[in-house]
C-alpha cells in the first residue's frame, strides 16, 4: 500500500544484484561480468565501495608463495588454527586458489610490498609455520579494495547504486526474486527484480561495544538471509584481536608481531610464556609466543588482567606492544600507518615508546551457511566474504586468511551467480511489487516514532545490546552469563518491536532511521551468537567456557552449529557434522616445536 | 581546558525541505582531550540531536568518509583531536565547493564520475592479465615511481582546498589527476595513451594554477600538486613531440 509516509516502490529489472562493495562484493561483480559480459549486474552498497570496511584491513593476505611453503602446510595451519572445526574440503579448495587470486590482484595493479629483486615479499602472521602473508605495507586492505574498485571501473556492465541501503530480500515460489532497499539520499524505496543475488555485506563486529570494526559492520546481510530460513553457521565463534587500542578499538595489526614486536605485561615480562606459548627467545619462532593464534593470545590477556598485571589506562587495562627494537627505518617501511595511528591518537612514537593494547572484537567466524560456490539453501541466493560461512575458519580464523577468502570465494560466488542468472527464468508480475510495498511500509512506519510514548532512542537499545554481549558472550563464557545475555536480548527484541523514538522524521539521508533499521538486524544476529554459544557445551577455539564445559569435546561437539532466525522469538539451534578429509582432530599445540627463523 | 568541561561546536546545517537558507546550530558537548571530533559528533547524534547528519565509517582516517570544513579548513573529523581544537568554539561546515545533500553530507557524484573518465585504473598488458598464476615482478625502485600517488583515500579534502575547482567544477581536480599519474607511472600499465586525451583537455591538467593548497591539506601525503606537475611535464612533452613528429604513434 502506498501511504502518506511510504512512497511507491520503484521497480528496476536486472539479472544479478550484488549487495556490498567491499572486497568480496567487488570481486564477485568482476567475476560475474568477466564470465558473462552480457548480464545486467547491479552492485549496491550502503557506502561508496571504497569506503567499505575492507579498506581498514592492515596486515595482509595469505597465499603459498615461498619455496619452503606448500598447500599442505597452509591447510594444516588453517585446520589446526580452527581447532578442527573447519570443513576440510573447503580449506583444500581455498588454499589451492589463493596464489592465483592474489596474483590476479597483482596483475590488476595491487602494490604488494616487494623484495629487492621485484618478487613479492611475505611476512609472518600468527599461527603460521612459514611466512605466507602478502602485504602492501600495513595498508593491505586499502590497496586491495582500491585496486578492485578501480578495476571495476573498466566494466560499464557493472552498474552501481552507491548509498543504497538494503532492508529485505524478497522471494517467490522459485526462490530469490528481489532485493529491496532505500536510496539513502532521496529516501525512496527501490526494489531490484532479479534472478540472483550475492550477499557480500561483511561481518557483525558492531554488536559488541569494543571492536576494531568500522561503524557500518552491523550484520544486516546475515539477518537478511536468516529471515528466509537460511542457517547462520558457527555464530558463537567471534574473534577477539589481541592488540587494539583501549577505548577506540582501533586495530594495531598482527603484522607488528610478524615483524618481531613483543608483548609485555606491567612487570615487563613476556607473559605469553606463562600460557604454553614459550619459550621466550629473542628471535621470532613461528606459531610461538607473540606469533601464537589470536584466541590464545586474547585469552592470555584476560588472565593477566584478572591477575592485576596490566597497565592502567583511562580506557581500561592494557599490555604493552614493544616495537622499539625494530628501529625507525623498518617501522617507516613496513608499519607506517600503525606508527601514524600511535602518534596521532596516543601521542606516542613507537620508535621510542611501547603501545598500550588490549583485545577487541574483530571478526565474525560464522555467517550465512554456503557451499563452495557461495550457494545457500535459498535458490538464487549466494553469499561471500565475512558475512558467509564456507567453513574455512572453524573455531578460530587465522589472520590474513580473510582477505584471501574475499577473493577466492567472492570470485566463486560471482561466477556461480552469473551462471544461475543466465539459466533462471526472468521475474515478472505484480506480486513482487506488492510484497515490496508491504515490506517498505514496515520500515517507513518506523520514521514516525517519537518520544511521546516514552520509547527508547536508537543509541539506548544499541548500547544495551552491546553491553549484554560484552558481559555474557565475551572472551570467557559461562552458562549463567550466556543465559543472562539471551534473556536481555529477548527483552531488547521486544522493546525494539514496540517502537523507537526518532528525532528525525524526514526521508532525506536520514542516518538515524538507517541506524534504527540496522539495529533490528543486529539484534537478530546477536541472538544467534548468544544462543549458539549457550548450546555449545564444550570449549574450542574462540569459544571458551569457565563452567563445567571448559574442555574440548570431539565426541559430541565436533559439529557446526546452525542457527535459524525467528522474527518473534529466539533462534532455533541445531548442529551438523563437520566434513573431515585428511586431518584427524589432534591436540592443538603452539610454542616449543617451531624452528628458528631469520626475518629478511 | 580539562576533561568534563563543555566545548561548543557550531555546525552549519541545511535540509532539502528547508532549501531557502542554511542555518547555524550550536551544540555543547563534554570535552575530553583524547576524543576525536568525530566522537563529539557521534555524541550529539546519539544523545542530543538525532537529526544532525554526517558520514563516517572507519574512524581511523582510511575510508575517506568524514571530511568537512573545520574552522575553515578541510579536515577528516576522525583524525582531529578535541585537544587540538580547545577551547573552541569549533566551526563545522560541509566540504567547500560541493553541492550539499544535507548538513555535512556532500554530493560526491562529480568525483565518482571523473574517475572512469580519467582512466583511474591500471590497464595491464593483455597477456599479463590473462595468465595470473604467479605475480609479475616490480622492483622497489619501480614502485617508488607511483607509490605516493597510490595512497589517495578519495576523501576530497583537496577539492575543497582547490580554488580552481571552486571556480570551474569541470576541472578534473587534484585527486583525479594524482590517480592518473599513479597509473601512468606504474611499470605494469599500458593505458597511458587512453588517459592522454583527458589530461590534455581544457579541463585537464592545464587548468591547475599551481596554488598547492591541495598538497597542504592532504591527510595521506599524496602530494597531488607534484602529480599535476608530472602530468604537465608529460603533456608538454607530448605537445612538443606532436609538433616535431606529426603522426607519431604513442
Ligand atoms: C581493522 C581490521 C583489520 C583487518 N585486517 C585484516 C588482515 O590484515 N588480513 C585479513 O585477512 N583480514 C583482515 N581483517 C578482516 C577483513 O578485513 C574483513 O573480514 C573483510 O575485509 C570483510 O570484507 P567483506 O567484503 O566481506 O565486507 P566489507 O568490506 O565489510 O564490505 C561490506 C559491504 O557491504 C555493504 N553493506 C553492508 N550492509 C549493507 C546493507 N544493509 N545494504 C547495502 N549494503 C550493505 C557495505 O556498504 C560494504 O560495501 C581485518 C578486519 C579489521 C576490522
Ligand atoms: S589526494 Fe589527498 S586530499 Fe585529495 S582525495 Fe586523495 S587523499 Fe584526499
Ligand atoms: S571515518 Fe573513515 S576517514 Fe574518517
Amino acid at each position: 500500500m502506498v501511504t502518506a509516509q511510504t512512497p511507491e516502490v520503484q521497480v528496476i529489472d536486472c539479472d544479478l544484484v550484488i549487495v556490498g562493495g567491499g572486497g568480496a562484493g567487488l570481486r564477485a561483480a568482476l567475476a560475474a561480468t568477466l564470465a558473462d559480459p552480457g548480464l545486467d549486474i547491479r552492485l549496491v552498497s550502503k557506502v561508496v565501495p571504497m569506503r567499505s570496511h575492507t579498506v581498514a584491513a592492515e596486515g595482509g593476505a595469505a597465499a603459498v608463495l615461498r619455496d619452503d611453503d606448500s598447500f599442505e602446510q597452509h591447510f594444516e595451519d588453517t585446520v589446526s588454527g580452527g581447532e578442527w572445526l573447519c570443513d576440510q574440503p573447503a580449506v583444500e579448495a581455498f588454499v589451492a586458489a589463493c596464489p592465483r587470486e592474489l596474483s590476479q590482484l597483482e596483475r590488476w595493479g595491487c602494490p604488494w610490498s616487494r623484495q629487492d629483486d621485484g618478487r613479492v615479499q611475505t611476512r609472518f602472521f600468527g599461527g603460521m609455520r612459514v611466512q605466507r602473508t602478502w602485504f602492501a605495507a600495513d595498508r593491505t586492505g586499502f590497496h586491495m579494495l582500491h585496486t578492485l574498485f578501480q578495476t571495476s571501473l573498466r566494466y560499464p556492465s557493472i552498474r552501481r547504486h552507491d548509498e543504497f541501503f538494503c532492508t529485505d530480500l524478497l522471494v517467490d515460489e522459485r526462490g530469490l526474486a528481489g532485493v529491496l532497499g532505500v536510496d539513502i539520499a532521496a529516501g525512496t524505496p527501490v526494489v531490484y527484480r532479479t534472478r540472483a543475488a550475492v550477499l557480500a555485506t561483511g561481518g557483525a563486529g558492531r554488536v559488541y561495544a569494543h571492536n576494531t570494526n568500522a561503524g557500518i559492520v552491523t550484520g544486516e546481510g546475515m539477518a537478511l538471509a536468516g529471515a528466509h530460513g537460511v542457517a547462520l553457521r558457527d555464530m558463537e565463534f567471534v574473534q577477539w584481536h589481541p592488540t587494539a587500542l583501549p577505548g577506540s578499538g582501533i586495530l594495531i595489526t598482527e603484522g607488528c608481531r610478524g615483524e618481531g614486536g613483543l608483548l609485555l605485561n606491567a612487570e615487563g615480562r613476556r607473559y605469553l610464556q606463562d600460557y604454553g606459548l614459550g619459550p621466550p627467545e629473542p628471535w621470532p619462532r613461528p606459531r610461538a609466543m607473540e606469533l601464537g593464534p589470536r584466541d590464545r593470545l586474547s585469552q592470555a590477556f584476560w588472565q593477566e588482567e584478572r591477575a592485576g598485571r596490566t597497565v592502567a589506562t583511562p580506557q581500561g587495562g592494557a599490555v604493552l606492544l614493544d616495537l622499539r627494537h625494530l628501529g625507525a627505518a623498518r617501522l617507516a617501511e613496513r608499519l607506517p600507518m600503525i606508527s601514524e595511528v600511535a602518534r596521532r591518537f596516543l601521542g606516542i612514537d613507537p620508535v621510542a615508546t611501547p603501545i598500550p593494547v588490549r583485545p577487541a572484537v574483530h571478526y565474525t567466524m560464522g555467517g550465512i551457511a554456503t557451499g563452495l560456490d557461495g550457494e545457500t539453501t535459498l535458490p538464487g541466493l549466494f553469499a561471500a566474504g565475512e558475512c558467509a560461512s564456507t567453513g574455512i575458519h572453524g573455531a578460530n580464523r587465522l589472520g590474513s586468511n580473510s582477505l584471501a577468502e574475499l577473493l577466492v570465494f567472492g570470485r566463486a560466488a560471482g561466477e556461480a551467480a552469473a551462471a544461475w542468472a543466465r539459466s533462471a527464468p526472468a521475474r515478472a508480475g505484480g506480486s513482487l511489487q506488492r510484497d515490496a510495498q508491504a515490506h517498505a511500509q514496515h520500515w517507513y512506519a518506523q520514521l514516525t516514532g517519537d518520544r511521546s510514548a516514552g520509547q527508547p532512542r536508537v543509541a539506548e537499545l544499541r548500547t544495551a545490546m552491546q553491553a549484554a554481549m560484552e558481559d555474557g558472550v565475551g572472551i570467557f563464557r559461562d552458562a549463567d552469563g550466556m543465559q543472562r545475555a539471551c534473556q536481555t536480548l529477548g527483552e531488547l527484541r521486544a522493546r525494539y518491536s514496540a517502537g523507537l523514538a526518532l528525532d528525525d522524521h524526514s526521508r532525506h539521508f536520514n542516518t538515524e532511521w538507517l541506524s534504527a533499521i540496522e539495529l533490528g538486524h543486529s539484534l537478530q544476529v546477536a541472538e544467534t551468537i548468544a544462543h549458539a554459544a549457550l548450546a555449545r557445551r564444550e570449549s574450542r577455539g574462540a569459544h571458551v567456557r569457565r563452567d563445567d564445559w571448559s574442555a574440548r569435546n570431539d565426541e559430541n561437539f565436533l559439529v557446526h552449529s546452525l542457527a535459524y532466525c525467528d522474527p518473534e522469538g529466539p533462534p532455533r539451534i541445531e548442529h551438523a557434522p563437520v566434513r573431515l578429509t585428511r586431518s584427524a582432530p589432534a591436540e592443538r599445540s603452539y610454542g616449543g616445536a617451531g624452528a628458528r627463523v631469520t626475518l629478511d | 581546558m580539562t576533561d568534563g568541561d563543555a566545548i561548543r561546536l557550531d555546525v552549519l546545517r541545511w535540509h532539502p525541505d528547508r532549501p531557502a537558507a542554511p542555518w547555524w546550530q550550536s551544540y555543547e558537548v563534554p570535552y575530553r582531550a583524547d576524543s576525536t571530533l568525530l566522537e563529539a559528533l557521534q555524541t550529539i547524534k546519539d544523545a542530543l540531536d538525532g537529526t544532525l547528519t554526517f558520514r563516517w565509517s572507519c574512524r581511523m582516517a582510511i575510508c575517506g568518509s568524514c571530511g568537512c570544513m573545520v574552522n575553515g579548513r578541510p579536515e577528516l573529523s576522525c583524525h582531529l583531536l578535541l585537544r587540538d581544537l580547545a577551547p573552541g568554539p569549533v566551526r563545522l561546515e560541509p566540504l567547500a565547493h560541493f553541492p550539499v545533500i544535507r548538513d555535512l553530507v556532500i554530493d560526491q557524484q562529480d568525483f565518482l564520475e571523473k574517475l572512469p573518465a580519467v582512466g583511474a585504473y591500471l590497464v595491464p598488458a593483455a597477456d599479463a592479465e590473462a595468465a595470473p598464476d604467479t605475480p609479475s615482478r616490480q622492483t622497489p625502485a619501480q614502485m617508488a615511481e607511483y607509490y605516493q600517488y597510490a595512497q589517495c583515500i578519495n576523501c576530497l579534502l583537496c577539492y575543497s582546498a582547490c580554488p580552481q575547482y571552486g571556480l570551474k567544477p569541470d576541472f578534473l581536480g587534484p585527486a583525479a589527476l594524482a590517480l592518473m599519474a599513479r597509473h601512468d607511472a606504474d611499470s605494469r600499465d599500458t593505458g597511458g595513451s587512453a588517459r592522454k586525451a583527458a589530461r590534455d583537455a581544457e579541463s585537464g591538467v592545464w587548468d591547475c594554477t599551481l596554488v598547492g593548497h591541495c598538497t597542504e591539506v592532504c591527510p595521506q601525503g599524496v602530494d597531488p600538486a607534484r602529480a599535476i606537475n608530472r602530468n604537465k611535464t608529460a603533456s608538454a612533452r607530448d605537445y612538443v613531440f606532436d609538433l616535431l613528429m606529426p603522426g607519431r604513434r604513442r
